[in-house]
């Protein structure tokens, strides 16, 4: 078991940091170049007052229109993409692990914090779970790999509050849960989690769009 | 609120439209693959490949959609819903799909999305739904397969460089007949003809010499009285519509908007003022001159609204008294969300009329006519599902209409006659007006 666990917190370690930062930078750049190849009129509009105009809006909530009008699920979106961000990076054990291989640290979260931002992350797949499952409209648009990728972003935090708590099976749920958190990094570049990286870009063009060109609102 | 009135409920028909049928009795899978890649290889890039890898499939942009809200929010009538059956599909299959596919796919592209862009603000990644049904009807048009009435508009471009088939002499006639006709009222009144140098090229839509000459006649009248310095082309190039770039045909787009600038610069005016038009200020504003690799309008384009902003803020219309029933506004999509006009549209209507009862949602965030983005113009066979589709129109009018309203100001054609089929479908005995009526008629004439 415990030779399981250094080869995934070791070699299958760096190779999903590696896919992971290498494929997302591949991804953005071969966007990039991309669009300087067929579609370079894009750079012509681009402009950094409104791209951060229509990223702030969206980052905020109830900034937007749409926030507004679907005030659950804009406090439940919210809430996880916050969670998912914030209690990984900050959980002592990770920080702990940095700090034992690289020697470096940064401020941490409590426990208990940690382990409520885990509970809500959890919750919040649950509630998209059922959006998905009950809405007509997401669940007209509902592929088997989009309940896939609701496990993928899942699975570390579950295994994670499980192992947190030694329940029962540590060193198989620390296993479990390691590899979890490796499958979703590697995914973020390769699947529709690529929304991470392409976010950003896709609003500021919009953004840019409607400020530089139709003088209104996108948000 | 009261619920609008609906007709007798009439069985939805199979549509006849040869534009169609016999497209597709000309297709094979092997043509339509072809041209699929071709069209996703060699006219899209990065854009069409990031909005599908990032769109989360959240829904969260169908309730923008006024045929979604009016089908009983059936999702096939959502804006992803749309994509997922159309542009999602030919990817997934690498454009191996049938012809009956393709039936479906120009029906959604055509006659169930008005490409008002609404979707675009309530999606969180800003994803551009109307570039994506807009690379379904380009993948359609190079299939040969367009509705009829749409593409005999375009057919009409590309032989007369205008949208209605107006014969060479029939555009100077039209103009000096109303030239005529308004002389009874205005003794000095002149349709100035190719009059290089003026400070205005007035540009106007099709429709209008061929059966809304009134609106020439108003226009001329509101010149008149402001003292425009203004000329109108006597050739090609008058017509400033577009339904080439609703149908995918980037290239005849590029002839027409051509054109048009064209005879601005030849008549070496400073702007082009265009009449109460939605689309085709999106093309010359937005599309057209891009697709020409121009970043912007070559010649400023002003739309009417702003015009009679200008003249109105300037104090050159003198106006007798005010309009006096109570009005409510639509902002329409293209030169509202597409323009940024929506303040200005709210200055000329206050300076113009009595009362405004604005109607909800309202400006940037307004429903859609449903007959603008090449809908109306898909013509007669498709009007039934056009009106059913824009239930939630008829009851934001019909909320406007409890709080007092009795005229819709609605400053675009394609809007003006969505509207009036709404009304009267959903019986909601409301007048509509464009801002050019309404100026002409409370403006000060001479005894």
């Amino acid at each position: 078991m415990n030779d399981i666990y250094q080869f995934v917190s070791g070699p299958l370690a760096w190779v999903a940091f590696i896919l992971f930062i290498g494929g997302s930078l591949y991804r953005v750049i071969a966007m990039i170049a991309e669009v300087k190849k067929k579609e370079p009129f894009i750079f012509t509009y681009m402009s950094l007052k409104y791209s951060l105009r229509s990223i702030l809006h969206w980052i905020t909530p109830f900034a937007t229109y749409n926030w507004r009008r679907k005030p659950v699920l804009t406090v439940v979106t919210f809430a996880f993409h916050i969670c998912l961000f914030v209690s990984p990076i900050f959980l002592l054990a990770h920080v702990t692990l940095w700090d034992e291989s690289w020697n470096i640290r940064w401020w941490t979260l409590p426990d208990g914090s940690a382990d409520i931002m885990t509970l809500i992350v959890m919750a919040s797949c649950v509630f998209f779970l059922v959006r998905r499952l009950t809405q007509r409209e997401v669940q007209f648009v509902t592929f088997v790999s989009d309940y896939i990728i609701l496990g993928i972003v899942a699975a570390p935090f579950i295994t994670g509050f499980l192992a947190y708590h030694q329940w029962f099976g540590y060193p198989i749920l620390m296993i479990l849960h390691v590899l979890a958190g490796e499958v979703m990094l590697v995914a973020i570049p390769f699947t529709r989690l690529s929304h991470m990286l392409f976010s950003p870009f896709t609003r500021a063009y919009m953004g840019s769009e409607f400020g530089v060109i139709r003088k209104s609102k996108d948000y | 609120m009261a619920e609008p009135a609906t007709k007798n409920p009439v069985e939805e028909q199979k549509v006849v439209d040869e534009g169609i049928d016999v497209g597709i009795s000309r297709l094979t899978e092997d043509k339509i693959e072809k041209v699929i890649n071709q069209v996703l290889k060699g006219e899209t890039g990065a854009r069409l490949k990031t909005y599908v890898s990032t769109c989360i499939h959240c829904g969260l942009c169908s309730e923008a959609c006024h045929y979604y809200m009016s089908n009983d929010k059936d999702p096939k009538w959502s804006p992803v819903g749309k994509i997922k059956q159309t542009i999602w599909e030919m990817i997934r299959k690498k454009g191996r799909v049938s012809p009956e596919f393709i039936r479906r796919a120009v029906e959604i592209a055509h006659t169930e999305c008005n490409q008002c862009r609404r979707c675009m603000q309530f999606c969180p990644f800003g994803i551009d739904i109307a570039y994506l049904i807009g690379m379904v009807r380009r993948i359609c048009h190079k299939l040969g397969v367009t509705p009829r009435y749409i593409q005999d508009t375009v057919h009409s471009h590309s032989v007369t460089m205008n949208q209605m088939w107006v014969k060479g002499d029939e555009w100077p006639d039209t103009l000096q007949w109303q030239e005529e006709e308004a002389r009874g009222e205005f003794p000095k009144l002149r349709i100035p003809l190719e009059k290089e140098g003026a400070d205005i090229m007035y540009s106007v839509i099709a429709p209008e010499p061929k059966f809304q000459a009134q609106l020439i006649y108003q226009a001329a009248a509101i010149m008149e009285v402001a003292g425009v310095n203004w000329t109108m082309p006597a050739d090609k190039g008058w017509d400033n519509s577009d339904m080439a770039m609703f149908t995918g045909d980037n290239e005849i787009m590029g002839r027409i908007k051509r054109t048009h600038f064209e005879t601005a610069s030849r008549l070496r005016v400073k702007r082009i003022v265009m009449g109460e038009c939605g689309h085709a200020f999106r093309s010359v504003y937005d599309t057209g001159n891009r697709w020409l690799g121009w970043s912007q309008p070559p010649i400023p384009i002003v739309h009417a609204i702003d015009f009679y902003y200008e003249l109105l803020k300037g104090n050159r219309i003198p106006i007798k008294e005010k309009f006096k029933e109570p009005v409510t506004l639509h902002d329409p999509c293209n030169v509202v969300r597409g323009g940024g006009l929506g303040e200005k549209l709210r200055y000329v209507a206050h300076a113009l009329c009595e009362t405004v009862i604005e109607m909800y949602p309202n400006r940037e965030y307004n429903y859609c006519c449903c007959a603008g983005g090449g809908v109306i113009n898909c013509g007669p066979p498709y009007k039934l599902k056009r009106v059913k589709g824009n239930r939630v129109k008829a009851e934001q009018l019909m909320d406007a209409r409890t709080r007092g309203a009795k005229v819709i100001i609605a400053p675009c054609h394609n809007c003006h006659s969505g509207l009036k089929d709404i009304k009267d479908y959903y019986d909601l005995h409301m007048d509509i007006k464009f801002f050019g009526d309404i100026i002409y008629k409370i403006m000060e004439k001479p005894e």
